[in-house]
């Protein structure tokens, strides 16, 4: 597979390159970005608002004169695979000569890229894996991270979980998707359960490529919990929030991870529970008003987490250009160390902690409004109280330094 | 109690390989006749499950279920008379490229036309929920899938069993040069067969949208869930893939039970010793064109 499309886009490029060469070298020469997402595979539907976001995001910066006079020229590709995802961020470095890295969903090819960036000593902002090692143990300073750690995702979805009840004295069976984001995950939430004084009676883990879970849904009826958590990823969300609705188990259901896309594919009627979000396109802020009404606009449809963030990523990336003069690795990240604050379209604004490069910044827990009272089919979901609350640090949320091994030495 | 357990898990488990079986006996069937793997097979399964959301937007659910099988089986028809004709006697491995390339067109036309982004499928608010029989628990919408898995089979079984159809069908897969002898044309008998093959497949994607995800690369996931299928079971053989089929769907079961991470893999641990013990398959015959 990856062959055949890689033959075609080579195609493609030699085409381009033969049709339009007066083009190269008017000027002065744009600025180039590498861009890896996953466009196909299980996180494809997500790496594709993604790129939605980040195109919208660089018509409007290039619309408005550029950075330093310069247009910003960002090379979108499909990152297929941890293995692809490598070797495409080698030569985005080496032959096309980007400026640096962005993007990626995926935790696993995020870790490759994060090595490849910083072999190059180029910096890689990482926008859309979750996984806590990427921003703990095997952290790198060559790297920034946009998207919430899991930690963030569980005490998102674990306080709303606390005010509801369903922790405290409770007994909790576990899901969890059998990979690195899974895993971890999984750790994250059984330390808040436990924390709160919640019991783990189960914990199952299940493939990746998992699409029946009616054997786990008879496990759980045997278990007989007071609450069932799910720590799966992509595909696998969506799959076992329709075959638990399909099964009418009694048990409420929570999760720590699902995209607002999985949720608006499972489906008002399907989704119940009580989930976690790092941002929602019903946000009132007037930040994120104007950016939903103008990618509804230009696509017809709600933006999804995924091109929010990619949106906003450039956006930080333009700033810290603009702010540095520059475009050199070492100012960037010097920029971004400084704690520098950024608008992400939120209440409170971000900024990066200079100790793990991690994005600090509001989240969110959602789950679903009563029957009838969605106004079309991506309205059916109910957002709650940004977390942490407004009197509190943002920090307060993430993983402290004591429980983050991350050093950049 | 833990036996009890256990049962359940098979009983689900042979729900599940109903399920297997609608996208596995066709892909069989195609084999057996035509020599062609064809690996364009889950495609046809997505396309049922778009083709089903699109009607059912407008006729309902149970005019999307019975409609885009038949829709999809039209496409069949002029797949196996434009394409698949031309390589029942080439050598295989151009078939294979074929309808592996034809996979790949067909889930980025999806992507092109539906989008990248899964879509929600539903099913009538009748069907939700469970039905607790005796101590076993099932889901209502799985009772009539089964209901409609076996309709199905029965249907088969005797079209190809106590039809004049069916008698050419068989004999055209064990001596299609006798058939030919006979003055018999197997072609539009193909062009049947793979209209059949690809119509329940579409049902069972279809069937399957309310209850899994729909998504571009949904063709690309089954695909070797029936090819492992019909491997065990054994080419040219009916009840072949029905025990397989039913199998496959235990096993898992099974295996969840007690080694939950392991669940996925299970149907492959068990192609390879069946493989060991019977290389024909469970209930495989001899096809002398294969040997």
């Amino acid at each position: 597979m990856t062959n055949r499309r890689d033959v075609l886009k080579a195609g493609a490029a030699g085409a381009a390159v033969l049709g339009f060469p007066a083009i190269v070298g008017a000027q002065s020469a744009p600025i180039k970005i590498g861009h890896l997402t996953p466009l196909t595979g299980f996180l494809g539907a997500l790496g594709e608002y993604a790129v939605m976001g980040i195109k919208m995001a660089t018509d409007e910066i290039n619309a408005a004169g550029g950075v330093m006079g310069r247009k910003l020229d960002v090379m979108s590709e499909d990152s297929v695979n941890p293995a692809t995802a490598s070797t495409k961020a080698q030569r985005m470095l080496e032959q096309d000569k980007v400026e640096f890295l962005m993007g990626e969903i995926n935790s696993a090819s995020a870790q490759t890229i994060m090595q490849v960036a910083a072999r190059h000593k180029k910096l890689f902002l990482q926008i859309g894996a979750r996984s806590d090692v990427l921003r703990g143990k095997n952290c790198n300073k060559y790297t920034f991270h946009v998207d919430i750690p899991v930690t963030v995702m569980v005490n998102a979805a674990g306080q709303a979980l606390l005010r509801d009840g369903l922790i405290k004295g409770k007994r909790v069976f576990c899901l969890t998707s059998d990979y690195l984001f899974g895993h971890d995950l999984s750790k994250a939430a059984k330390a808040f359960i436990t924390a709160n004084g919640g019991t783990v009676i189960g914990d199952e883990l299940t493939a990746t490529d998992t699409t029946d879970f009616s054997p786990f849904l008879l496990k759980i009826r045997q278990a007989k919990p007071d609450l069932v958590a799910t720590n799966l990823g992509g595909n696998q969300v969506t799959n076992f929030v329709k075959q638990y609705s399909e099964f009418g188990l009694p048990y409420p259901v929570a999760g720590f991870n699902l995209n607002t896309a999985d949720a608006w594919a499972a489906g008002e009627g399907n989704l119940a529970g009580i989930w976690p979000t790092v941002w929602h396109h019903e946000l009132d802020t007037p930040g994120s008003k104007a950016f939903v009404a103008e990618f509804r606009k230009r696509y017809g449809k709600p933006p999804e987490n995924h091109a929010w963030i990619e949106y906003v990523s450039l956006k930080i990336m333009a700033q810290a250009m603009n702010a540095t003069k520059s475009t050199d690795t070492d100012k960037l990240i010097a920029y971004f160390e400084s704690q520098a604050e950024f608008d992400l379209l939120k209440a409170r604004k971000g900024y990066f902690r200079a100790w793990d490069h991690q994005l600090i910044q509001e989240a969110y827990p959602f789950t679903v409004k009563p029957k009838g009272q969605a106004k079309d089919k991506w309205d059916f979901l109910a957002f709650g109280a940004a977390v942490p609350a407004a009197n509190q640090p943002l920090e307060v949320i993430n993983p402290p330094k004591d429980q983050n091994s991350c050093s950049f030495a | 109690m833990q036996f009890l357990f256990l049962l359940e898990q098979v009983v689900n488990g042979l729900v599940l390989g109903g399920y297997y079986l609608l996208i596995a006996l066709g892909l069989s069937l195609i084999f057996s006749v035509g020599g062609v793997v064809n690996l364009a097979h889950g495609a046809f399964y997505a396309l049922g499950a778009y083709v089903s959301l699109e009607i059912a937007k407008h006729l309902g659910f149970g005019a999307a279920a019975a409609l885009s099988p038949v829709a999809v089986a039209v496409l069949g028809i002029l797949f196996e008379r434009y394409i698949l004709r031309r390589f029942y006697n080439a050598d295989p491995i151009l078939s294979l490229l074929v309808t592996f390339g034809l996979a790949l067109v067909a889930e980025q036309a999806i992507r092109m036309i539906w989008g990248a982004a899964p879509l929600p499928a539903f099913m009538p608010a009748a069907f939700k929920g469970n039905v607790v029989l005796g101590d076993f628990l099932f889901s209502r919408y799985r009772l009539f899938l089964l209901a409609v898995v076996a309709t199905v089979l029965a249907g088969l079984w005797l079209l190809l069993h106590k039809t004049s159809f069916g008698r050419v069908v068989r004999a055209g897969i064990q001596r299609p040069d006798m058939v030919a002898a006979l003055g018999i044309r197997l072609q539009p008998y193909m062009t049947t067969i793979v209209m059949l093959g690809v119509g329940m497949a579409a049902l069972g994607g279809a069937l399957f949208a309310p209850i899994a995800m729909v998504h571009p690369a949904m063709g690309a996931e089954i695909i070797t869930v029936a090819f492992v299928v019909v491997v065990i079971g054994g080419l040219g053989s009916f009840w072949g893939v029905v025990l397989a089929a039913l199998l496959v769907g235990v096993v898992r079961g099974i295996t969840i039970h007690f080694v939950p991470a392991a669940g996925e893999a299970s149907m492959y641990v068990l192609m390879f010793l069946v493989l060991i013990f019977r290389p024909r398959g469970l209930l495989g015959e001899r096809i002398e064109k294969f040997e």
